[in-house]
């Protein structure tokens, strides 16, 4: 069971729902907690438990050969990305707009662009218990997040049982990153809040799932501040509320030192209660 | 010499385009034949990435020695047109495409180095 937790806008509590959802669902069974914000993941301040694994993670990009090269240009005319350019006496080759596709190095018909790998990110493994949680850095300077979190997903599928639930804390926005994190979840959740943005960035998140035809539901996270306009578009809409988290000071103050909520907040713990109840075979 | 200019339109009376990669036109001058060739670009919009590189491209291609743009190109496009030995004048981005070569000429635009 794989349920991602995502929203359109940032800041409404993706983190605060996943690593909460993960340690009170844990309590019964196995879990597996994967922080897929790999340029800023923060839901390891969350969670204490001891390192089991790291590894560093690779993409492939192309090299070039310039003994081997005769400018014929068919690299640069297969690449869809302007990341290779011909310049007539040499080929530059551009890492970050590189999206691994192999097309240029499997047609340059001299072999003078060979697929070398590139370190991307750090994947790091940690255990406590029935919690498991994954989550991958992206180092400095490298801007396409999108192939560490395809290879993050694939290492929670080796290490994932039948019965373990995937928690995924997707990151923000409605854009290739997301998409990738959501596409293989059975269930997404899309966490807003009362608010003008909220609803703004919640219509773009569920045009998204509609896109790529996701099934969703939706949590309003500090419910009773903003007005109704965000159960009035879900009304209007079809689209399921499972649960609404009451605007709590004290969830923030929790929060803001690193602590969990759900075993100290009756209400907070209540609404999870209503979202367990609303995940399959629950 | 051919001198080409980032420009928002087709004509010596177009303002130069600030942007670089993203420029909707490319006009080429010729010094010598005194010739003005006009390359569209407005097909850029559809490039998600990558946008400079590809104009820069298009730069090489035309055997342009200079470019007189406004904000100058970014990191991509900068490199390419680096290794191109294309120069790169900025700061044109209020003028015509006329004022823009006189000020050229007058030598009153900035060389961008990396």
């Amino acid at each position: 069971m794989k349920i991602a937790i995502a929203s359109g806008k940032g800041g409404t509590g993706k983190t605060t729902l996943a690593t909460n959802l993960a340690a009170y669902l844990s309590d019964k069974r196995d879990i597996i907690l994967a922080d897929l914000d790999v340029e800023e993941p923060n839901s390891g301040l969350f969670i204490r438990a001891g390192k089991i694994f790291e590894e560093i993670k690779y993409k492939m990009i192309p090299g070039w050969v310039e003994e081997d090269c005769t400018f014929c240009g068919i690299c640069q005319n297969v690449c869809n990305f302007n990341a290779i350019l011909n310049l007539g006496n040499q080929i530059l080759v551009y890492p970050e707009l590189c999206h691994s596709c192999y097309a240029c190095s499997e047609l340059c018909p001299k072999g003078a662009l060979p697929m070398k790998h590139q370190r991307m990110g750090v994947l790091s493994h940690y255990r406590n218990g029935n919690i498991n949680f994954v989550e991958s850095h992206l180092d400095i300077g490298q801007e396409q997040s999108v192939p560490l979190i395809e290879q993050t997903l694939k290492y929670i599928d080796s290490i994932c049982r039948k019965d373990s639930i995937v928690i995924l804390d997707s990151p923000p926005g409605t854009s290739c990153p997301v998409i990738e994190a959501t596409k293989d979840a059975d269930m997404v959740i899309l966490v807003t809040e009362p608010t003008p943005f909220g609803l703004h960035d919640l219509k773009l998140a569920v045009e998204t799932m509609m896109t790529i035809g996701k099934d969703f539901v939706v949590v309003v996270n500090r419910y009773g501040t903003g007005n109704a306009d965000v159960e009035e578009y879900c009304r209007g809409n079809n689209i399921r509320i499972i649960a609404s988290i009451p605007d709590s000071r004290q969830v923030a103050e929790l929060y803001s030192r690193g602590e969990l909520a759900y075993d100290k907040i009756d209400d907070f713990r209540r609404s999870l209660d209503r979202i367990k109840e609303a995940i399959p075979g629950n | 010499m051919k001198i080409a200019f980032t420009a928002t339109g087709p004509k010596w009376s177009s303002r130069i385009d600030p942007r670089f990669g993203r420029t909707e036109y490319l006009l080429i001058y010729d010094t010598d034949s005194e010739e003005l060739v006009v390359h569209d670009n407005r097909d850029i919009e559809n490039e998600a990435h990558g946008a400079g590189p590809k104009t820069a491209k298009l730069i090489y291609d035309t055997g342009a020695e200079v470019i007189i743009t406004g904000n100058g190109p970014g990191e991509n496009a900068a490199l390419a047109l680096e290794k191109a030995g294309v120069r790169i004048y900025t700061g044109a981005d209020r003028m015509k495409v006329k004022e823009a070569l006189e000020a050229f000429n007058n030598k009153q635009l900035k060389e961008f180095k990396k």
